[in-house]
């Protein structure tokens, strides 16, 4: 099926999130929408998927205008979305994942699953996926439950498949693999829309690339652009997205931990025992597929979770039972994976969020009473030094770009005096400027000597990053590596899997 | 256009409209429930009835100006006045229980159990007041530190129990509001605890004793009693822990964000308790005003519904100590002035629908701005929300 978009406008407010949008999905195309985030491209989608109606602009399916009121309508048409999060029932198996909304009856209206197992085989057996009709949703492993997804979207006879971000929760091999499945879609005529803001992906599987930035169409290239000139498309400048950094002088180890076990609230081991050092003056990167247990690990270090086994050390002192204030106060600064809900009070002002963690000594307290012309002078300080662009320090937090908002979190951690300093996804929904400034931040506080921990899914930031990256699966460490490892090698790793003829 | 959008969007704006609305919404009431009106219809026709139907608000309003603010009837300025200082007295104890029920707002905690903190408050106050004698001054003092104190504990218990157990604050206070009131009944009914010696079988508590009660502040000529005094003590002291303090930034904190206040290494059951006792605490100075403020015995009800009162003075004040300061006074006035208005043949219940109705327009601002044609993009909870949470799917994907 064709798809063509008119000058599709959606305004919020004083905000234009998309402006004046046109593009033409040919039948058995992958077109891909490259974009930072916030460029609009979800907003687009929406709008075609009939969550929104746009202001101005007109929707074409086989030169037909459609007008959706909502998903129903979208659905109806032919086109099928699958979200960032999938949107599944965990308890509920493939087969009634699959009809959920539109579940085969039989004479009585009973649920008829017999046709529904028969679905699900059918479309699995077209494009060889590998799937249990009566699997567990939450028994399946998460790059299956994707492939759920778009059999679901099958389905309903999908002509036209939106992914959104497929790739941020799949291995390297995961993504491979559903680049294989888009790729066999395309050839039986399903026009693909794919949704990403990784330069490699776009390369290896697009036909045609549509740029968006600021709500605009900038560009349609072919996929053979250059990376460098696409990234400077979609970020309107010309970017340098290695890190400039001399070689580490590892000193001391700081950090200590020794076989670690945390257990979540199911009893599911999600460390299971780690043991790792972290030397004075390097950063170790933490890579692995989300959910394998970097988080668990993070807060655990933190205090917020509690240790089953095992021990942690921080300079020497023994922080394994700590609270999250004491740790803190030894020295531990903090950059969380969420930071609008645990890194930032959204309802408060830039300098209020810099007093988070220091509302008991100075510069922002005396004796009971906040200090106001201090904390005014301290955060005054912070947001010339780390760059946060605000009208003022009394700014509310919420209203500040995803990018201003991780500086200020970052501002506050690395203003405490530090011995240890851990950033979980320091970078996500940040634009392209903000991370140069925070890897730069980073690469500082490591060059003074204090030893260094990011956790992060993007494996472009950690090979830029790391001095030695350890990849986590399933609550273990693989196996800790130097950052010339290949990415193949890596992805191995990531999986679970010692490739042959690596050393830690 | 921006600045009248500016002008509307503040709180205090929306409040006097609010106001204005509740007043209109009474006098609704007035009309249709007055004889006048319904005789003038059969006998003269419409223009009539609406001429007697505009007569009987602006005498039943005035009523209420009379009896609450000014009497212009009466002989003296002293006479004149004594509405007036009626209304301080009424709002001392509303204005106490407002800052208690609003402080719990903005730590995220819904407290509907100011009458059962009052009582249990109350009830040592009572001990104190009736069972022991000390100096004149020293036993007013320790009397309304106990009713304080007394106050605080019932709250920190609901505290505890949240953080403990994890129980809803608005199921625990409820509850707890039974078993302080019951608790109340059986000591004042009990002739060997705290019941009053001509009280027979009934429950009574005697009066405070003279060196226990509140000192009037113009012995002889008005009530009005150091209650007052109180309240406002307690004004500045929530300004200055709510917007000043550490301790205040730290709750404000936990209700704006609990999972980031965690993450600060805030120990957010702590904060519940600490929170909910000072809560209580503000509420148990509006205990001390019933309690002690008073020259008779008194039942069980002496919580005169006030911890209830409070969350429409908080709602109405808006979460800051000035706002709620003068919701205390406005809805203290509507206190002073009902019997004005009995007088002159208004039923006192167009009052409470007018408090009623000023909050129900408070809680729904859409509805204010509709009604006045304000501009609708100022923000709505329910708006924000949604705008938030488009604004999250936009950043994320």
């Amino acid at each position: 099926m064709k798809l063509e978009l008119q000058g599709m406008t959606k305004r919020f407010g004083p905000v234009v999130a998309n402006d004046n949008i046109s593009l033409i999905v040919q039948p058995g195309e992958i077109h891909s929408l490259l974009g930072e985030n916030g460029a609009g491209k979800s907003t687009l989608m929406n709008l075609l998927y009939g969550l929104y109606q746009p202001d101005e602009g007109r929707i074409l399916l086989d030169d037909t205008e459609v007008k959706f009121s909502g998903p129903g309508d979208a659905m109806a048409a032919g086109i099928g979305m699958v979200h960032q999060h999938f949107m599944l029932v965990p308890v509920f198996s493939v087969a009634e994942n699959v009809v959920l909304g539109n579940e085969p009856t039989n004479a009585i209206g009973a649920l008829d699953l017999a046709t529904a197992r028969e679905r699900v085989r059918d479309i699995s057996a077209r494009f060889g996926f590998d799937i249990d009709p009566d699997a567990l949703i939450e028994d399946l492993p998460v790059g299956i439950q994707q492939r759920v997804e778009i059999v679901k979207a099958l389905a309903r006879d999908a002509k036209i498949l939106i992914l959104d971000e497929p790739t941020a929760v799949l291995t390297p091999q995961e993504t491979d693999e559903l680049m294989e499945i888009m790729r066999q879609l395309a050839q039986e005529g399903t026009s693909i829309v794919f949704i990403t803001h990784k330069l490699r992906e776009v390369k290896a599987v697009a036909d045609v690339v549509t740029v968006i930035r600021g709500g605009k169409v900038i560009d349609s290239v072919s996929p053979s652009t250059e990376v460098g000139e696409l990234a400077s498309l979609m970020v309107g400048r010309e970017v340098d997205l290695s890190v400039d950094k001399v070689e580490a002088t590892a000193g001391a180890t700081v950090l200590e931990i020794r076989d670690l076990v945390v257990v979540d609230e199911r009893q599911q081991r999600v460390i299971d025992g780690v043991s790792l050092d972290v030397r004075a003056g390097e950063v170790l990167c933490i890579a692995g597929v989300e959910g394998n247990g970097q988080t668990a690990l993070a807060e655990t270090l933190l205090g917020v979770r509690n240790v089953s086994e095992g021990t942690i050390s921080l300079a020497g002192e023994d922080i394994t039972h700590a609270s999250v204030k004491e740790v803190l106060e030894a020295g531990v600064g903090y950059v969380p994976e969420d930071r609008k809900k645990d890194g930032l009070v959204a309802d408060f002002t830039i300098e209020e969020n810099f007093m988070l963690d220091g509302s008991y000594s100075k510069p922002f307290t005396k004796g009971l009473s906040i200090d106001f012309a201090s904390r005014h002078a301290h955060s005054e300080d912070l947001i010339k030094r780390f760059d946060v662009r605000t009208p003022s320090g009394h700014t509310l937090v919420k209203k500040l770009s995803g990018g201003n908002q991780q500086k200020v979190v970052v501002a506050r951690e690395l203003s405490r005096e530090l011995k240890f300093f851990v950033a979980a996804q320091p970078t996500r929904g940040v634009d392209v400027g903000s991370i140069e400034f925070i890897h730069e931040s980073i690469i500082k506080t490591r060059d003074s000597g204090i030893p260094v921990v990011i956790i992060s899914t993007e494996l472009d930031e950690v090979f830029n990053l790391a001095d030695r990256i350890a990849v986590m699966y399933r609550g273990k460490i693989v196996g800790i590596v130097p950052p010339t490892i290949s990415r193949e090698d890596m992805g191995q790793m990531m999986a679970g899997i010692m490739p042959e003829g690596v050393s830690a | 256009m921006s600045l009248l959008k500016e002008v509307f969007s503040t709180s205090a704006t929306r409040a006097f409209l609010s106001i204005v609305m509740g007043f209109l919404v009474g006098a609704i009431f007035m009309m249709v429930s007055s004889e006048d009106v319904g005789k003038a219809l059969e006998s003269g026709g419409l223009m009539d009835a609406i001429q007697a139907a505009l007569r009987t608000v602006a005498d039943g309003y005035a009523a209420l100006f009379r009896g609450s603010i000014f009497n212009t009837r009466a002989d003296d300025l002293a006479t004149a006045l004594r509405p007036l200082t009626e209304t301080l007295r009424l709002a001392g104890p509303l204005i106490a229980a407002g800052l208690g029920i609003s402080l719990g707002f903005r730590v995220g905690l819904f407290n509907i159990g100011g009458n059962g903190q009052m009582i249990f408050g109350i009830l040592w106050a009572t001990w104190i007041s009736t069972r022991m004698e000390l100096p004149v001054i020293l036993h007013m003092v320790v009397a309304v530190i106990v009713a304080i104190l007394g106050a605080a504990l019932w709250g920190a218990l609901v505290g505890f129990l949240k953080a403990q157990t994890g129980a809803h604050e608005v199921i625990l206070t409820i509850m707890l509001n039974y078993v302080a009131i019951s608790l109340f009944t059986w000591f004042i009914r009990s002739p060997n605890l705290l019941q009053a010696e001509q009280a027979g079988g009934t429950p009574k508590a005697e009066a405070p004793a003279f060196t226990a009660q509140l000192p009037q502040l113009f012995p002889g000529t008005y009530s009005l009693h150091l209650g007052f005094i109180f309240a406002l003590i307690a004004v500045a002291v929530y300004w200055w822990l709510m917007e000043r303090s550490a301790i205040g930034y730290r709750f404000r904190m936990v209700g704006h964000n609990p999972h980031a206040a965690r993450t600060a290494g805030i120990s957010v059951e702590r904060t519940y308790v600490w929170a909910m006792a000072a809560s209580a605490a503000f509420v148990g100075v509006a205990g001390a005003n019933q309690a002690l403020g008073t020259q008779v015995g008194y039942t069980e009800t002496v919580h005169a519904g006030i911890g209830f009162d409070g969350i429409t003075v908080a709602l109405l004040g808006g979460g800051n100590a000035v706002g709620i300061l003068f919701a205390g006074l406005l809805f203290g006035a509507f206190k002073a002035g009902g019997p004005q208005m009995q007088v002159i043949g208004v039923s006192p219940e167009v009052l409470g629908i007018v408090q009623g109705a000023i909050v129900l327009f408070i809680a729904a601002p859409p509805l204010v701005r509709a009604i006045f044609r304000l501009p609708s993009l100022a923000s709505t909870p329910a708006l924000d929300r949604l705008r938030a949470k488009l604004q999250r799917k936009e950043t994320t994907s």
